[in-house]
């Protein structure tokens, strides 16, 4: 027989899960998962975001897949749209880049500079970067 | 808690279930399990989405993906495209769901913006075969709540300011049932819920069955506790299967948690329900004859007084509600009565479910803020009339209703406004007709049905509907006279007066209401021997246009009974005595010379 708390408990748990059902504004977690993501290694960052997704007990997140967003050279990349806010464009992610935007850019909203792709003038800054390096 | 980062939901109802939605079900699993991601993934059987026309239906989250007419092979596309690579089916999605493009939210479709779920809040969320489910939406929240901080004439009151009214057809207020039956001293008092859904067409208490069965176990529970009553009934028809099975595993596992049996959740309050399958007697909906059939006997009424209320299931004190009815309460306890109130109109509170079928373009099931109009449901909600054809009426209230015409479209559904138009609320079948469909062999359909079901108890009814019935077949044959369209009126109007229980009192609707919007269809049988809508047999004939007719002969080869002679290049003629308007002929013509008047 359950308690009223057990019930209580249970509706809390459940309801994480069957809620995920419904129409929702929330926050989005876009991963490429085109043959370019893939290939770049798409799919552990995807499970690395949702395994931190579920450890953190988050409700309010969506984790969805995209196609290829045109720059294959950058994947994989991860994209987090805030409601409200401006999407904001990671690139080159592995697993545990990925665990960290969930943390901080996510829960606690500090967006994780570092990883951001920038765009100037329509010129991604990153690639010169990387040709820098 | 598990995390999915996308569910697919397969609808579970019977409508789509006998469309194979359980074997796509099924493939849909092992084609996800084929790519490796069944942790990514949720696949979940649920309710009904009530838009049954497109079944079966499959919507993916987060998106929000509305696929309709799935087929088994259309899987694995559907998997690789959509859920390995994130890609919209567009071939599969319903197109009213796209707009540029984009996948529009479920709630801005024509079908469901004007809907307002409470009956129906769970059905095609969540799987009704997890309790978990239900529990996480607020499920027995309300059981704990009137168990706990209310007590039974605070329950009692609640119900009864909500205006909450019988769903099951008459539309009496349950609250005041319930009052009355609190109101008796007796060792046993028992509530019955009322599945005996039995009007053609009608399919909404299914639905809640089959989509949230545990709504009703809670609602009855609540009702027990009101009324000092320790023991419940479903009675269910066998013909439901799904909604049998469904109750079956919804009642074990409410036992399981405690939810059904001895102390409750540790209040010391004690209740529990059995079913009782019914075998498809339409009389057996009728309250004191579904009573009758429960303690083992015949199904077959009794006279009222006394009420159930008094006197009911083995003569003890006993409440009877309808499913729906029940599905409201908990949403009632927990919003309060005045949250009820706010939705509907001043006399009929809340919202209804119907059941639209017939000549609509959108089959299924919606639900409705009361007030609405006819033309809301039907033209908006429904799509209107398929094939670009007129609408001719409405039918409400099955075999007990009548036809609604379209000077009345405008009207707003209340229990009270149907009856003015001669019809009623009934429990919500809502048959669409056009242009093609013969008031008079509609009416006649619906007196085949009654006659048919009619128990025999009463003299009314048994001999009262056969009359009638008769005289219907003999318009329909062209062998009417006028005094017979009186005898008609005036036979209806005695058995509605005289007749024992509800089925008799009722059953001569069909008949008045067609009568009082479509008297000139019937003189038209009548006077003119003409079917307007060309529906009725023996009353078409099959002429062939000479002047329009290539003489080639195609259509004498084609009629099955040798009723076409003629000789090619010169002439051909339909015998019309050995006819029997089949219409194979005009079908055939490829040059269109043969009309059907």
């Amino acid at each position: 027989m359950k308690t009223i708390k057990e019930l209580e408990e249970i509706r809390k748990k459940t309801l994480d899960v069957v809620n995920q059902r419904k129409d929702r504004t929330t926050t989005r977690i876009v991963v490429g998962m085109a043959t370019c993501g893939i290939a770049a290694g798409a799919r552990p960052v995807l499970l690395a975001i949702m395994d931190e997704v579920s450890k953190l007990g988050l409700s309010d997140v969506i984790v969805a897949q995209t196609g290829c967003i045109g720059l294959c050279r950058l994947e994989p990349i991860v994209e987090v749209i805030k409601p409200g806010e401006e999407k904001v464009t990671y690139i080159k992610m592995t697993p545990e880049k990925a665990r960290r935007i969930v943390k901080e850019h996510v829960v606690e909203g500090k967006v994780v500079d570092e990883y951001v792709m920038h765009v100037v003038d329509g010129k991604v800054l990153n690639d010169y970067s990387v040709q820098n390096d | 808690m598990a995390f999915y980062r996308s569910q697919v939901l397969v609808c579970g109802g019977t409508g789509c279930t006998s469309s194979e939605s359980m074997v796509i079900l099924e493939n849909l699993k092992n084609e996800i399990k084929k790519h490796g991601i069944e942790n990514e993934i949720e696949v979940v059987r649920t309710g009904c989405f009530g838009l049954c026309e497109l079944g079966p239906i499959v919507i993916v989250y987060p998106e929000g993906a509305f696929y309709s007419k799935v087929k088994p092979e259309d899987l694995p596309e559907l998997v690789e495209e959509h859920l390995v690579k994130g890609r919209i089916l567009k071939r599969l999605v319903y197109h009213e769901a796209m707009e540029d493009d984009r996948i529009k939210s479920l709630n801005n479709f024509g079908f469901y913006k004007k809907q307002y779920r409470v009956a129906l809040r769970n059905c095609g969320v969540i799987d009704p075969e997890n309790i978990d489910e239900y529990i996480a939406f607020d499920g027995y929240k309300a059981l704990e709540k009137v168990l706990t901080e209310m007590t039974p004439e605070e329950v009692v009151k609640v119900v009864k300011e909500s205006g909450l009214r019988g769903r099951g057809g008459g539309g009496f207020p349950t609250g005041l049932k319930w009052e009355l039956t609190a109101k008796e001293k007796a060792d046993q008092k028992y509530i019955i819920c009322n599945a005996d859904e039995g009007d053609p067409g009608a399919f909404m208490d299914r639905s809640v069955l089959e989509g949230d069965p545990h709504s009703v176990l809670e609602a009855m529970a609540i009702g027990g506790y009101a009324i000092g009553a320790s023991k419940g009934f479903i009675y269910v028809r066998a013909e439901y299967p799904i909604a049998v099975q469904r109750l079956e595993v919804a009642i074990k596992q409410a036992r399981e948690y405690g939810l059904l049996g001895d102390d409750i959740l540790g209040t010391g309050f004690s209740f529990d329900i059995e079913l009782r399958l019914g075998s498809g007697a339409f009389v057996c909906g009728e309250e004191t004859a579904l009573m009758q059939s429960i303690e083992g006997r015949r199904g077959m009424p009794v006279p009222k007084p006394p009420f159930p209320a008094q006197s009911g299931l083995w003569k003890k004190p006993t409440v009877i509600n309808n499913v729906e009815t029940y599905a409201n309460i908990p949403a009632i306890i927990l919003n309060g009565s005045q949250w009820f109130r706010s939705i509907g109109t001043e006399k009929s509170s809340g919202t209804k479910v119907f059941a639209l079928g017939g000549k609509i373009t959108n089959t299924g099931l919606v639900e409705i803020p009361m007030g609405t109009t006819l033309r809301e449901i039907i033209f908006e909600i429904g799509g209107g009339i398929p094939k670009g054809k007129k609408f001719k009426a409405v039918q409400t209230g099955g075999p007990s209703g009548g036809c609604i015409a379209a000077q009345h479209l405008d009207t707003p559904i209340e229990y009270d406004t149907l009856i003015a138009l001669g019809s009623m609320m009934g429990s919500g079948g809502m048959i669409v007709m056009d242009e093609d469909n013969c008031m008079v062999d509609v009416a006649r359909f619906f007196l085949d049905f009654t006659r048919d079901e009619s128990c025999g108890k009463c003299t009314p009814c048994r001999i009262g509907t056969k009359r009638m019935l008769e005289i219907l077949e003999k318009i329909t044959q062209g062998k009417g006279t006028l005094e017979d369209i009186d005898k008609l009126e005036e036979l209806a109007k005695e058995i509605k007066a005289s007749a024992l229980c509800g089925l008799g009192q009722t059953a001569p609707n069909p008949v008045l209401s067609t009568l009082k919007y479509f008297r000139d269809e019937y003189i038209a049988h009548v006077v003119d021997k003409k079917c307007p809508a060309g529906v009725c047999k023996a009353l078409m004939r099959y002429t062939i246009v000479d002047n329009v007719c290539k003489k080639c002969g195609i259509c004498a080869k084609a009629c099955p009974v040798g009723a076409i002679t003629g000789k090619v290049k010169e002439h051909f003629e339909i015998n019309q005595d050995k006819c029997v308007k089949c219409g194979a002929c005009m079908e055939k013509c490829p040059f269109k010379a043969i009309i059907k008047k």
